[in-house]
C-alpha cells in the first residue's frame, strides 16, 4: 500500500456553508480554496480566463468558477444552492454555496440543513451588518455546530487589527443574544490569499491560525448524537428465497445514538420491544453502528415493523404527539395558510398536517419577535403550532437534527414550503 | 488486469477512530439511503446503466441496499450502437453474475422510427439522439423514478441538481424552479405523467469513485486500464478508431497505450496516453491529472452551456 491511497483513503469528510453577499467576495474565497487546493483543473481555468477576457476584467476573476447556470452567469448573481468539492490530505470538503440576499434565506437555510459548519462572510469596511445578523441567525436555527466568521478584504482596511477586533466585539455581541456554541474568527484577504491557506505577511499581529487549517482540523466527530437510540426504518427486506425463507430485516440510517447486537429496542409507535439480532451491510455482520451509517437490522422476535416505524433505545424513549411546537422557515412564493392542509414528512414517516396558530415571527433582521401577524411569506421564519394526522415520535431539534426536522409540502403543487424545526 | 494489487490492508481501514466514518464510508451510506429512498418513494424505478464506472459503482451501492435480497428494480441501459465492444460485454457478465435484469433500448431504432436525424460527416455523434430514446423508454415502461450516475463535480450545470430531481410531463428540467431538498428529506411527490431523475452519486467526486472501487475491489471494465488501441487525434484529443468514425484529412491511425477515463461513446471518449495498469496506478494518475474527466468529451466542447441545454430537454 503506497502512502499516496493510504493517505487518500481515511479522510473525514466536513459539510460546510457559505453565506455573504454577492460584494462580500464569497465567490472569490470559494474560487482562492479550490484554487489553492488545486482542486481547480487547467481546463476549467482556461474556460474562466476566456470568460474573464470576454467580460474585460484584467485578472482573472476566480469567482466566475462558482457561477453555474446560463441565467447567473447572465445576471452575474448566484441564484441557488451549488455544491462544490475539493479535498486536502487530510480532509474533504463539501461547500454548500448559498446566495447571501434577504430574498435567499431560503437557500441559506437548505445549505445549511447539512452542514457541520458556517463561514459567514464580513466585509472589513461595512462591519457587521443587517445581513449578517441574518446568516448568524439562521446558523444558530439550524444548529451548525461551528460557526467561523472570516473578516474579508482586510487589504481594503490597511490591514487594521482594531478594524479586526472591533469587527468581533460587534459580532460576539450579537452572538450572546442567538444560541451559538463555538465561533472563531480569521481576518482574510480572499483576493490576494491572505490567511486563506497560506498566512498573511501583511497581518503579524494575527496569531491565530488560517482559514484552511481549521477547515482542516475542527472537532466534527462529536457532532452527531451518540446517546439517543433513534433508527427511523426506510425499507423492509424480505427477499423470499429458498435461502433466506423467512428472513425478515429493517433497513434505514442511524438517525442517532450506537446500537449493538443484543442491545434492547422498543419499536414505535406499536411500542412492542425485542433485542437487535444483527446489524449487517452486504456479506458483513457489524459489532456497532453508529450515525450516519446506513445498514440492515434483524431482530429477535417476529415483530410486524414497517416503513415509517422508529427502532429507538428501550429506555430513552423519543417525545410523542400530534400537537407540535416549532419553527417554521417558509420556502414558497405562496404564502402560508392558516388553518390549511399540508404534507409532512419528517424521518421516513409521511403524514398530513394543519397549521393552527402562528405564535410569533422573527424579524430575522432585528432577531425582534412579532407578535400580531399571522400570515407567514416566503423567506419568513416563525414559531408555528401545527396538529398531525398521527402522532409523530420525536425529539426536540436541538438534541437531534434528524428526528427534529421535518418539512411541508403543498398538496396541490406538490413543492416543498416549509422547513421545520421541532422545538 | 488489478491482481497485483494488494488488498489486505484496506479491511483494516473499514472506520476511522471514535464514531467517526472515513469520507468513503459516508458517502456510501447517504447513497444507499438514496437508493433505499427511491425503492419506498415510487412505483416504478429504473437504474440507468451506461457500463461505465459511476453507473457500476450505483448498482454495486444498490445491492449493498437490498442485499440478501435482489435489487427491486431493473436497470436499463441506452445503446447508440457506438460502445466500446469491451462495454457491451462486460454489462452482459455483470447481469449474468448478478442475476439483475437489464432493458436495452436502442438508438438505432429511434432513428429507423424517423423520429430523429442522425448527425453526419466527422463529429457525428448520437449522443443528443439519446435523450429522445431514453424519454420514449421512460413512457414506454412508465418508469416513474430513473436513476442515474451523475455526479456535481462533472459540470458546471450539475452543481445545482438535486438528488431528487423533478422532470415535468415533458421530461424537462426546470433550473429556477427546484424544489429545495433539505436534511435527508427527500420529496418524491409528482403529478401523473411526471417523473424524477435521481443521482445517488451527487456528492462523489471523480476520486471518490476511484478509490470506492480499489476500496471494494469492485469489478470494473478492462477500458479503464492502459492497453493497446488504433486511435487518431483529433484538435488534440486522442480518438479510437471504429468503422463509423470517419477521419478528417490529415487525421493518421496509430497504435497507442490508452485507457479510458470516462466510458461514452466511441464517438466523444477522448482516450488519455497512460501507462496505468492497476487501480493504485489510476488513482494516483486521477491525483496528479490537471484536466477534468469531461474536458476529454467531446460532447461538453459544443458550448459553454451544453450540458445545461442538453439537461433542460431530458439528458441523463
Amino acid at each position: 500500500m503506497s502512502d499516496l491511497t493510504d493517505g487518500y483513503l481515511n479522510m473525514q469528510l466536513l459539510r460546510f456553508t457559505t453565506a455573504g453577499s454577492v460584494d462580500d467576495g464569497k465567490s472569490t474565497l470559494i474560487g482562492r480554496l479550490l484554487y489553492d487546493s488545486k482542486a481547480i483543473f487547467e481546463d476549467q481555468l482556461e474556460a474562466i480566463e476566456r470568460a474573464s477576457e470576454r467580460a474585460g476584467a484584467e485578472e482573472v476573476n476566480l469567482a466566475l468558477l462558482t457561477d453555474g447556470l446560463r441565467a447567473e452567469r447572465e445576471q452575474g448573481i448566484t441564484i441557488d444552492v451549488a455544491y462544490r468539492y475539493f479535498a486536502t490530505p487530510k480532509r474533504k470538503f463539501i461547500i454548500a454555496d448559498t446566495p447571501g440576499h434577504v430574498q435567499y434565506t431560503r437557500n441559506m437555510v437548505t445549505g445549511a440543513s447539512t452542514a457541520n459548519m458556517a463561514v459567514i462572510l464580513v466585509d472589513a469596511r461595512h462591519g457587521v451588518l443587517e445581513q449578517t445578523i441574518r446568516h448568524a441567525y439562521i446558523a444558530s436555527l439550524l444548529r451548525i455546530p461551528h460557526l467561523l466568521v472570516c473578516v474579508n478584504k482586510m487589504d481594503l482596511v490597511d490591514y487594521s487589527e482594531k478594524i479586526f477586533e472591533d469587527i468581533q466585539t460587534q459580532f460576539n455581541k450579537l452572538a450572546g443574544k442567538l444560541d451559538i456554541q463555538d465561533v472563531r474568527f480569521v481576518p482574510i484577504s480572499a483576493k490576494y490569499g491572505d490567511n486563506v491557506v497560506d498566512r498573511s505577511v501583511h497581518m503579524p499581529w494575527y496569531e491565530g491560525p488560517t482559514l484552511m487549517y481549521l477547515l482542516e482540523t475542527i472537532h466534527i466527530g462529536s457532532d452527531y448524537n451518540h446517546t439517543l437510540q433513534r433508527f427511523p426504518v426506510q425499507y423492509v427486506i424480505r427477499p423470499q428465497s429458498d435461502k433466506y425463507h423467512d428472513f425478515r430485516g429493517y433497513a434505514g440510517r442511524i438517525a442517532s445514538g450506537v446500537f449493538k447486537p443484543g442491545d434492547p429496542v422498543k419499536v414505535m409507535p406499536s411500542g412492542l420491544t425485542s433485542r437487535i439480532k444483527t446489524i449487517e451491510i452486504m456479506d458483513k455482520k457489524l459489532d456497532i453502528a453508529y450515525p450516519p451509517q446506513s445498514v440492515l437490522m434483524t431482530l429477535e422476535d417476529d415483530i410486524d415493523i414497517s416503513r415509517g416505524d422508529m427502532i429507538v433505545g428501550e429506555n430513552k424513549a423519543p417525545q410523542t404527539g400530534d400537537k407540535i411546537d416549532l419553527m417554521l422557515c417558509w420556502l414558497s412564493e405562496t404564502p402560508m395558510r392558516l388553518g390549511g392542509k399540508y404534507y409532512l414528512k419528517h424521518t421516513t414517516n409521511d403524514l398530513r398536517c394543519m397549521v393552527t396558530d402562528v405564535a410569533y415571527k422573527i424579524d430575522i433582521n432585528t432577531l425582534d419577535n412579532i407578535y400580531d401577524d399571522k400570515g407567514l411569506s416566503l423567506n419568513e421564519i416563525a414559531r408555528v403550532h401545527i396538529k398531525t394526522t398521527k402522532p409523530l415520535y420525536y425529539d426536540s431539534y436541538r438534541i437531534n437534527r434528524f428526528t427534529g426536522s421535518l418539512i411541508l409540502i403543498d398538496e396541490a403543487t406538490n413543492n416543498t414550503v416549509g422547513a421545520g424545526m421541532i422545538i | 488486469m488489478a491482481e497485483s494489487v494488494n488488498f489486505a490492508p484496506l479491511h483494516k481501514q473499514m472506520l476511522m477512530n471514535g464514531y467517526q466514518l472515513n469520507h468513503l464510508r459516508e458517502l456510501e451510506a447517504e447513497s444507499i439511503y438514496v437508493i433505499r429512498e427511491v425503492a419506498a418513494q415510487f412505483e416504478k424505478p429504473v437504474l440507468l446503466f451506461s457500463g461505465g464506472k459511476d453507473s457500476i459503482v450505483m448498482f454495486y451501492l444498490a445491492r449493498k441496499a437490498f442485499w440478501p435480497a435482489r435489487v427491486p428494480f431493473p436497470l436499463m441501459h441506452i445503446d447508440t450502437g457506438h460502445n466500446f465492444a469491451e462495454t457491451l460485454e462486460f454489462r452482459d457478465q455483470l447481469m449474468e453474475k448478478t442475476g439483475a435484469k437489464c432493458i436495452v433500448r436502442y438508438v438505432q431504432d429511434t432513428i429507423d422510427e424517423g423520429k430523429v436525424v442522425e448527425e453526419t460527416g466527422p463529429g457525428a455523434s448520437r449522443n443528443i439522439l439519446q435523450t429522445v430514446t431514453l424519454l420514449d423508454a421512460i413512457e414506454e415502461f412508465k418508469f416513474d423514478a430513473a436513476m442515474g450516475g451523475g455526479r456535481r463535480d462533472e459540470e458546471k450545470a450539475r452543481a445545482k441538481e438535486r438528488f431528487f430531481s423533478h422532470r415535468d410531463v415533458f421530461g424537462q428540467w426546470d433550473p429556477k424552479n427546484q424544489r429545495p431538498e433539505l436534511w435527508n428529506l427527500f420529496n418524491g411527490r409528482k403529478k401523473m405523467g411526471e417523473h424524477f431523475r435521481v443521482f445517488p452519486l451527487s456528492n462523489w467526486t471523480e476520486m471518490d469513485v476511484w478509490q470506492y472501487i480499489f476500496m471494494e475491489n469492485v469489478e470494473i471494465p478492462k477500458l479503464y486500464f492502459t492497453h493497446e488501441r488504433e486511435v487518431f487525434n483529433r484538435d488534440g484529443v486522442w480518438l479510437a478508431t471504429a468503422p463509423f468514425m470517419e477521419l478528417k484529412k490529415g487525421e493518421v491511425p496509430v497504435v497507442k497505450k490508452v485507457r479510458c477515463r470516462t466510458i461514452g461513446d466511441i464517438t466523444n471518449t477522448g482516450l488519455t496516453l497512460s501507462e496505468a495498469h492497476t487501480l493504485e496506478d489510476i488513482i494516483r494518475e486521477v491525483a496528479i491529472t490537471r484536466t477534468t474527466e469531461r474536458g476529454a468529451r467531446f460532447d461538453d466542447k459544443r458550448s459553454d452551456t451544453a450540458m445545461e441545454d442538453r439537461k433542460k430537454e431530458g439528458y441523463f
